[in-house]
């Protein structure tokens, strides 16, 4: 005859998991707050991260294909003009796609009328801007509009976002004027602020043509330009010789995400120290758990030998108690990313981030939850299996 | 008349720190249907007489044959399948489970059958009449008195049909009336299908069994109707 067959469903056994946590609910809520904890710190420093980095990282996108020409400075820290041909010279480089050209008029001041002192320029300078520069550099404008064809004949001006301020300019009307160069100039729009070329936010831009008669000889100071993304390092190894044939050295070629490359860094560099912090949290979550599962082993010794003289394998006792300790750790591990997402939330709002949380961050807490749990469980999960039935039972 | 149960120049001795030899040379043959009480003073070797029965130990040596199978070189997974489908146990302590109402501590008891929870619950109920706690199925077992709480058990240990019954000193944690009453509900299990097997060292209620069998110092030195 053979030996009858004793066998656990796999709904029963998982059910089997639960049923001790809610025979102890105060004792499993408290050794699950221990990994909620814990993982809220994870989830809310990578989340935190995550939507301060969001801001640059959208920037970093539009910006990574943007570079800068410009040919060094001279004594008198005023740019030294790039040549007449450069720009149509760069723009024949066929990996590039936009083109825009500025030029500083050294000699110029912008006051908010005659009557101010000529030295208090408020560190604004004048640049010749063209049509193209809005495009180029995915600028903005907070009011107004771009130098036009008018600009080109008429004395307008287009200022920069700090520039506006300084000179408090904060509503455009018909007759906002600036005394630029010794005449009165129409304020026609205010840009945003640019961040990969903050020297625009600083200036007043008039068109090429009126810049002439403010002394510009018609050459360019810095070219901003966008390449194909595929191939900006090519675009720029070429640049020095495109723009300048006759003094390739001086020409400084600029990639400004590499500015915003650089402040993700700084960002990033934290949160390799709180996810460790993190880590150590988690680990003290799992031995607490590791602690009360190895505790109810002992109590439950009666429970254990109970369910072996029902038909219980080894087995299935070791399984109960190591699904036990996993739920408990991944209950923590669901509080935890509620928490951590909250936590999250409210500090992208305080920040004036937007809210992101990486996909990966509430399921890598999950996922390490899970694991603490089981780790935590194997010992206890071990010695229950291995308590002789008979010596269980005789426990009260 | 078959036999159910049968133990064949079974020993079992315990290794060291303790070093006790609990049982020697133990031969003994249960035919289906009786009721068996087996008596002794503490240290016979009554209760590693009954963990052996119930295969929740193994022999030194000797044979043991549990429902007609040779359990001496069975698994852990195979011994405990013979407790799953033919073993019922009944304990001095009870031992329910504190946070299952009445009905789902029985049903429990074929929780390691792979039955799914309809049926248990169905075959638990059907136990729980048995044992008269009808009315009882939704308490938790702190609400219950000794009595009933032991009734508790042997429906759990009946719920699914064993062939064999081994309740040990069942009657340790109750008073005598209500002993009475749990022996008498015990003794009623007997039938051609199932074996009772009852540990006690009280002579009156071994005196309600069939058949006595008395143990000291590891053997057996009395037995009323031996096969």
């Amino acid at each position: 005859m053979n030996a009858p067959r004793g066998r656990l469903r796999l709904a029963d056994g998982l059910a089997l998991g639960v049923v001790g946590l809610r025979a102890r609910r105060m004792r499993s809520a408290l050794s699950a707050l221990g990994v909620a904890i814990a993982i809220a710190a994870l989830v809310a420093v990578l989340g935190i991260a995550a939507s301060s980095k969001a801001d640059l990282l959208g920037q970093l996108g539009e910006e990574a294909n943007l570079l800068t020409v410009a040919a060094g400075q001279t004594f008198t820290g005023n740019p030294t003009p790039l040549p007449t041909t450069a720009e149509s010279m760069i723009a024949a480089v066929p990996p590039v796609r936009e083109v825009t050209a500025v030029g500083n008029v050294p000699s110029a001041t912008v006051r908010r009328s005659a009557a101010v002192p000529a030295i208090q320029t408020n560190g604004i300078s004048v640049l010749a801007a063209q049509p193209s520069l809005l495009r180029t550099l995915s600028a903005r404008l907070l009011s107004g509009r771009f130098l036009g064809a008018l600009a080109q004949h008429y004395p307008e001006t287009v200022l920069g976002y700090s520039a506006a301020q300084n000179l408090g300019i904060n509503v455009l009307g018909p007759q906002t004027q600036v005394y630029l160069g010794g005449t009165y100039y129409m304020v026609v729009g205010v840009l945003a602020p640019v961040s990969v070329a903050p020297e625009i936010d600083d200036a007043a831009l008039v068109s090429f043509p009126m810049a002439a008669g403010l002394g510009l000889d018609g050459r360019p100071t810095r070219i901003y330009l966008r390449a194909d993304p595929d191939q900006v390092a090519a675009v720029a190894a070429v640049l020095p010789f495109t723009a300048s044939p006759a003094a390739p050295e001086a020409v400084e070629v600029r990639r400004p995400s590499d500015v915003l490359r650089a402040r993700i860094a700084a960002k990033t560099t934290f949160v390799g120290l709180f996810l460790g912090l993190g880590a150590v949290a988690l680990l003290v979550g799992g031995v607490g758990i590791a602690n009360i599962m190895v505790i109810s082993v002992l109590e439950r010794r009666g429970e254990i030998g109970l369910r072996r003289a029902l038909g219980a394998r080894a087995r299935h006792v070791a399984a109960q108690f190591l699904l036990e300790s996993a739920a408990l750790a991944v209950l923590g591990g669901i509080a935890g990313v509620a928490l951590g997402s909250l936590a999250t939330a409210i500090v992208a709002r305080a920040g004036g981030n937007p809210f992101s949380m990486p996909a990966s961050a509430p399921l890598a807490g999950l996922a390490a939850a899970l694991l603490v749990g089981a780790v935590a469980g194997l010992y206890p999960a071990t010695r229950a299996a291995r308590l002789a039935p008979a010596d269980a039972l005789r426990t009260l | 008349m078959s036999t159910v149960l049968e133990l064949r120049g079974v020993a079992k001795s315990y290794p060291p720190p303790t070093a006790v030899t609990a049982l020697r040379d133990v031969d003994l043959r249960v035919r289906v249907g009786q009721t068996v009480a087996i008596t002794g003073p503490s240290g016979s070797g009554k209760s590693t007489l009954l963990n052996l029965l119930g295969t929740l130990e193994r022999p030194t040596s000797g044979v043991i044959r549990v429902a007609g199978a040779d359990t001496s070189a069975m698994t852990d997974r195979q011994l405990s399948g013979i407790r799953a489908t033919r073993i019922g146990f009944v304990f001095q302590q009870f031992h329910l489970l504190e946070h299952l109402t009445v009905l789902d501590n029985v049903a429990t008891g074929l929780l390691y059958r792979g039955l799914d929870a309809r049926r248990r619950r169905a075959a638990a109920a059907v136990a729980i009449e048995q044992v008269g706690l009808g009315a009882r199925g939704r308490h938790r077992p702190a609400q219950l008195s000794g009595g009933e709480r032991q009734r508790t058990a042997i429906a759990r240990a009946v719920a699914g049909r064993p062939a064999v019954v081994l309740a040990d000193e069942p009657t340790g944690n109750l008073d005598t009336t209500t002993g009475g009453e749990i022996i008498t509900l015990l003794a009623g299990l007997a039938s051609p299908d199932t074996t009772v097997v009852v540990i006690t060292h009280d002579p009156s209620i071994a005196a309600r069994m069939h058949r006595q069998v008395a143990l000291r110092d590891g053997r057996i030195v009395y037995d009323s109707a031996p096969s």
